[in-house]
């Protein structure tokens, strides 16, 4: 087994360990620093396939702003936030279903799916994948539509959040 | 003359030597070595800290006019070791109620956002843990590792001053952050390059001359992330007893108190990599790597003087004058400074000319800021002098 497996097995039952804390864990606050976990899990894995910008994208993005984001809010609402009941109800076994039946058709899906046999190609030492990144960004024919279109949300978004804002405030 | 020109390789090939002679496997020998280097490095930023708090102490003293520790050893400089024997012996306390591994793992992840940012620490051109392409972006995200720390601090303490502090300070670096990375983001522009070595190499002439207002941001809100003074509102002794470390006792407070020196050296070591050029001193760099790794040293000290002089000078800001401050001064201007320094670093690009127009454009807009601050303040006073004589007439 190589060494890169067996990091990508470490890291991957960290993710699916923490993942299942954040679901399983009685106080909300817990299951978001388990939250925390798992993101930085899935960073690791990004940086794994010499995704350097993505795993630090990653980290700024989800642990820095929305997971912040989230504690502040379980701070702000209530001190303890235990869930004290069950945390199953009745309807368990239709959801337990569900999940396997959703769990064996991904499985079959991948199962058939080819692209596991290809390999990587292999990247040269001197290659700035930061710099390709960033040209594939800006260039007609790679990604610049798809680009200009997620800014172009993201400023209706604070232009949204500046008007409700401004509204909350002059009543 | 191997070690002079490249130390750190030299030693790595002569113990990869003696280890693998023994029978040890490469692999392994490699894996062993790169532990010890990383443990040595991390000491050296520690032991560096002990005396970091000699320094911060006796500069205080100067600056408010005493002489500071002087009773043991030569000008003190042993006091440091005296403080750490007073805190390890100091009774440990867990507040009732507290949140025991949260609590326990603050310390540790607030002086470990600060032992990360090491790892990209260009002290010379041979001397560096990892040149990573996202150095830059990994500054940001260790970052908000110590925004997590704080946090957890807060709310394991069960302590409503210290949930308090939290809240300040995630509001005071949430909002600080986009500055620095604006910032950040106009040395990525002029340096073509998001690596710290590829930032150091190109400052043929320090960047602090094609952005002096950068330069002036990025300070302000380095300063703003390390918590100190003027925006230290998260320890407000004055308002909430001590903030998010009320609660913690002995090494636990030591772990904080010592993070956020080496935070504060290892911002001024950024400042000298981003607007000063590093290592690079008139040419002395070329006498070899460990000259530089002492340049750069020395720069980072003179930086880290530089916060302490603000913290020590300036009192403390009200919390929505902090906040305004950065979004409706701070923000927009670096966003305005980064669109500038693109559009005139394109126009100018390849050209002599560069470097006057990008400091000429900086001086314009320093003056046109000033400019529009003036007015705004005329105006502003001339409202409250409006609404002055109507406030006479009501009292009397």
């Amino acid at each position: 087994m190589q060494i890169t497996q067996i990091l990508f097995l470490i890291f991957a039952a960290i993710i699916l360990g923490s993942a299942f804390k954040v679901v399983t864990t009685k106080k909300m606050i817990h299951a978001a620093f388990w939250l925390i976990v798992t993101l930085f899990g899935v960073a690791a894995l990004y940086a794994m396939l010499n995704a350097g910008f993505m795993a630090m994208v990653q980290i700024v993005v989800y642990v820095g702003a929305i997971a912040i984001l989230f504690i502040f809010a379980i701070m702000l609402t209530r001190k303890e936030l235990l869930d004290s009941a069950a945390p199953l109800n009745k309807n368990w076994t239709v959801a337990a279903l569900f999940a396997l039946l959703s769990f064996s058709g991904l499985f079959t899906l991948l199962n058939n799916w080819r692209g596991f046999a290809n390999t990587a190609p292999e990247l040269s030492a001197d290659m700035d994948t930061i710099t390709e990144l960033g040209t594939a960004l800006v260039t007609p024919n790679a990604y610049l539509l798809p680009f200009e279109v997620a800014s172009v949300l993201l400023l209706a978004a604070l232009i949204g959040a500046v008007y409700v804002a401004n509204e909350a405030k002059s009543e | 003359m191997e070690f002079w020109k490249d130390p750190i390789n030299t030693i790595f090939a002569s113990l990869l030597k003696s280890f693998t002679s023994g029978g040890m496997s490469e692999v392994l020998a490699t894996i062993l070595i790169w532990l010890i280097g990383i443990l040595l490095f991390v000491t050296f930023a520690m032991v560096l800290d002990i005396f970091l708090v000699w320094i911060e102490r006796k500069v205080v003293a100067r600056f408010q006019d005493r002489l500071g520790p002087n009773r043991i050893g030569p000008f003190g400089i042993f006091q440091p070791f005296a403080d750490i024997v007073k805190l390890l012996i100091k009774e440990d306390i867990t507040p009732v109620g507290a949140d025991v591994i949260l609590f326990n793992l603050a310390p540790i992840f607030s002086m470990m956002s600060v032992l990360l940012l090491w790892a990209i620490m260009p002290f010379a051109p041979l001397m560096v843990g990892v040149d990573l392409n996202v150095g830059m972006l990994y500054l940001v995200a260790a970052g908000s590792i110590g925004t997590l720390s704080v946090i957890m601090a807060g709310w394991a303490s069960n302590n409503k001053y210290a949930t308090m502090g939290a809240f300040r300070t995630v509001a005071q670096m949430i909002s600080y952050e986009i500055p620095m990375v604006a910032a950040i983001l106009v040395i990525t522009v002029l340096a073509g390059s998001m690596g710290a070595v590829g930032i150091v190499e190109a400052q043929e002439i320090p960047f602090i001359f094609y952005a002096p207002l950068t330069f002036i941001i990025f300070l302000i809100s380095a300063i703003a992330e390390l918590g100190r003074s003027p925006f230290d509102l998260n320890e407000a002794e004055s308002e909430i007893v001590a903030g998010f470390h009320t609660e913690y006792t002995g090494m636990k407070f030591g772990l904080f108190y010592a993070g956020e020196l080496l935070h504060s050296f290892t911002f001024g070591g950024f400042i000298a990599l981003l607007f000063f050029g590093g290592h690079r001193f008139f040419g002395l760099e070329e006498l070899g790597p460990i000259v530089g790794a002492l340049i750069f040293i020395g720069k980072a000290l003179f930086f880290y003087w530089v916060i302490m002089w603000v913290k020590y000078t300036v009192p403390r800001i009200r919390i929505d004058h902090m906040l305004a401050f950065n979004w409706k001064f701070l923000t927009p201007l670096a966003f305005i400074l980064l669109m500038v320094t693109a559009l005139v670093g394109r126009l100018f690009l390849e050209s002599n000319w560069l470097v006057p127009a990008l400091f000429l454009s900086n001086i314009l807009i320093a003056w046109l800021t000033v400019e529009y601050l003036k007015s705004h303040a005329r105006k502003e006073r001339e409202k409250e002098e409006a609404l002055k004589p109507s406030a006479q007439m009501t009292q009397h």
